[in-house]
């Protein structure tokens, strides 16, 4: 592992106004934020050789702008009051840690402990990011946003600060996922932005994210992209890792609170990654906490329909501007994923996971698409909670390992996102028509 | 001295432009690629532009991506390409090719094979549009040290420091983008493009090709008037997507007569 201590102070006024400066449990992260020596990626947006920015000419300066901006304002005081107030008022935060008691004993082992992202505004962990953004788009003054979308959640989030704001904003949703999420395309559309139905390569997020790179290429010098996920070219990974970090600051804090220490292990979901890295990110200098996040196996890793490159060791290669795991043919073409949940169907994972699986910070691992239905239900029966879909994998492979913990262990998973989006798909899957 | 190096030397002392057209290998149909090389020498091509198909294109407008989707429904990958190379170099040893295509297919291989391969094909340049130079240094020594010239694009928000740092990676040409967008995209300002090309010739001697958004004769002779080099893409790839398979070789001609014509006319 890289160590340094470099930004140490910075984040310390970060997580100070992340938090929100009348949070009682403030000043008890401090001590512990003290041993953070982690410091990714290096001034080019390296994480060892994942990540970097592999992009066409005429995007350089464009990036070089974003990342000169994003330096000035990550740590400037009235830029991180204004995200802290909105993540409190607008968004709902700090979201709450919840004991599921009756499923934990259901499922007999480890205690399972939820970050109820479900709770936020728009229903997801991605408003964290948007919110982050959007405001940074404001300050450099471009009237206009753009947005890829696979499920919906990062469209409607992007659309919904968007309007907030006052900004235009048009979303980018592969034509087979604008069929699939009917519904968020209509929240979209209530909040004031377009949506862009993309027909090309295979219809899905991949081609959403190409669509709106172009887009970006093109309108340059009046639109701010605002990226969903911890992957595309630096600084995207690291700047939607620090906005979604709050997830894992505020965990620390209340593991301490309700429990007097910190989990055993942190679970999460992985598509692009970027709730997962929201709450690894502050873990990962804490001693004896496994970091695990957990694939999509689709229909089986043996079958290859799956979207889960960390799983399957798949070869390295470039895609959306960084260097990362990347589902691929001998030709390094990219191949077509598979999920239920279309929120991780997505060749490629945010290279700062491939730095971990690589250092050994974190595991992964990945849960087929029947294993996360039973989660799905599980939760929905015991404890009155719809889990997106997304997150019913995280909540699967945590239901495999408490089993196999003590009840004194705790496992704390992140609770992504919440499941209304889903329930056409859901009951599609029982022959239901809604 | 390169192919490429030596074409342009020929070019200048004869007072011309060079015409490079750019197809997509493989489109419409693995068939037909190694005789539209050939056609377009033919008619009047200074060098090659071929395209390697890559299922994310990232750089290009609707027309290439549609050639790229072509080409790819037919499993025309990098290694196949080089396998057309080396077919055209049956009969051809002088036209300078150069690749064009994003780094994943490269990366799939290796930066050492993928040259090796290249050299053994007789490829003459590459361009990878998603390897900015910071990200290439490596790939750029492996081209060099088999005499392969990696070509680097320009673009209109490239500032001058940036410029000093690709002509110094860069050999063979470098190739201003003569718009902001992808491929394809709208029309250029002719007097815009011939500043900026006149301040990256006080950067460099390398020859500086200029492309993006020549659509007919009349904005290929503007650009060759300026230029080193005038390269054609969207517009010829759109000639073979209006083509069939018996008119293709001829409509594909027909265009680049009326190219030729104009940027010789400059």
């Amino acid at each position: 592992m890289r160590l340094k201590s470099r930004h140490l102070c910075s984040k310390l006024i970060d997580i100070k106004f992340s938090l929100g400066d009348n949070l009682d449990y403030a000043n008890h992260d401090i001590e512990e934020v003290k041993m953070q020596l982690y410091d990714m990626p290096d001034a080019r947006g390296h994480f060892g050789q994942y990540g970097g920015t592999f992009v066409a000419e005429t995007l350089v300066e464009a990036l070089e702008e974003l990342r000169v901006m994003y330096e000035k304002y990550r740590h400037d005081p009235v830029f991180l009051a204004e995200y802290a107030y909105d993540l409190k008022h607008f968004v709902g935060r700090p979201s709450p840690i919840y004991h599921a008691k009756r499923w934990s004993e259901k499922v007999g082992g480890a205690q399972i402990y939820l970050k109820r992202e479900d709770l936020n505004h728009t229903g997801a962990h991605k408003i964290n990011n948007t919110i982050g953004q959007a405001l940074l788009a404001k300050r450099m003054g471009k009237p206009r946003v753009i947005a890829e979308t696979g499920a919906g959640q990062h469209g409607v989030a992007t659309a919904t600060i968007a309007a907030r704001l006052g900004l235009e904003c048009v979303v980018y949703m592969g034509s087979e996922d604008v069929k699939r999420q009917a519904p968020n395309v209509f929240r979209m559309k209530l909040l004031g932005a377009t949506v862009v139905p993309v027909e090309s390569g295979s219809k899905t997020l991949k081609d959403a994210l190409n669509e709106a790179m172009r887009d970006w290429v093109t309108n340059v010098h009046n639109t701010f992209y605002i990226i969903g996920t911890v992957a595309g070219p630096h600084p995207y990974p690291m700047m939607v890792r620090d906005f979604q970090a709050v997830i894992g600051i505020e965990s620390k804090a209340q593991m301490m609170e309700m429990v007097g220490r910190q989990p055993d292990a942190v679970v999460a979901c992985v598509g692009g990654g970027s709730n997962a890295m929201g709450i690894f990110y502050p873990y990962i200098d804490v001693p004896n906490v496994r970091l695990i996040g957990v694939e999509a196996a689709g229909l089986g890793m043996e079958t290859g329909k799956h979207a889960a490159p960390l799983t399957a060791n798949s070869p390295v290669g470039v895609l959306h501007g960084n260097r990362t795991y990347l589902m691929q043919d001998n030709d390094g073409n990219i191949i077509e994923t598979h999920s239920i949940s279309a929120g991780l169907d997505y060749p490629g994972v945010g290279p700062e996971h491939a730095w971990l699986k690589d250092i050994h910070r974190a595991e992964y691992v990945a849960v087929t698409d029947d294993e996360a239905m039973t989660a799905f239900h599980q939760l929905c029966r015991t404890e009155g909670i719809i889990p997106a879909l997304e997150s019913s994998h995280a909540l699967a492979y945590a239901e495999k390992m408490a089993k196999t913990m003590t009840s004194d262990q705790i496992l704390l998973v992140n609770l992504s996102g919440r499941g209304d989006k889903d329930i056409n798909t859901v009951a599609k899957l029982a022959n239901i028509t809604l | 001295m390169s192919r490429i190096q030596s074409a342009f030397a020929t070019l200048k002392q004869q007072g011309k432009t060079a015409l490079i057209p750019y197809i997509t290998a493989g489109d419409p149909h693995p068939k037909f690629t190694v005789s539209l090389m050939h056609t377009l020498v033919k008619n009047g091509a200074d060098m090659i532009e071929l395209g390697v198909p890559f299922s994310d294109p990232m750089a290009d407008g609707p027309v290439i991506q549609r050639a790229s989707e072509r080409a790819l429904s037919h499993k025309v990958g990098l290694t196949a390409v080089l396998d057309m190379v080396r077919a055209f170099r049956e009969t051809d040893q002088a036209t300078p090719i150069i690749l064009m295509g994003y780094a994943n297919p490269i990366e799939a291989i290796g930066a050492v094979a993928f040259a090796d391969r290249a050299k053994s094909a007789d490829v003459d340049g590459v361009i990878t549009v998603d390897y900015p130079p910071e990200e290439c240094a490596g790939f750029v020594k492996e081209l060099r040290a088999r005499d392969i010239d990696p070509v680097f694009l320009l673009s209109p928000t490239t500032d001058a420091k940036r410029v000093e740092l690709i002509v110094n990676q860069a050999s063979g040409f470098v190739y201003y983008v003569s718009l902001k967008g992808v491929t394809g995209a709208a029309n250029l300002d002719i007097v815009e493009v011939a500043a900026r090309v006149a301040s990256i010739r006080e950067q460099t001697k390398l020859p500086v090709g200029v492309g993006f958004g020549i659509r007919d004769a009349a904005t290929a002779k503007a650009t060759a008037a300026i230029a080193d080099a005038v390269v054609v893409g969207s517009r010829i790839v759109l000639a073979i997507e209006a083509s069939n398979e018996a008119n293709l070789l001829t409509n594909v001609a027909t265009l680049m007569t009326e190219l030729k014509l104009a940027v010789d006319a400059a």
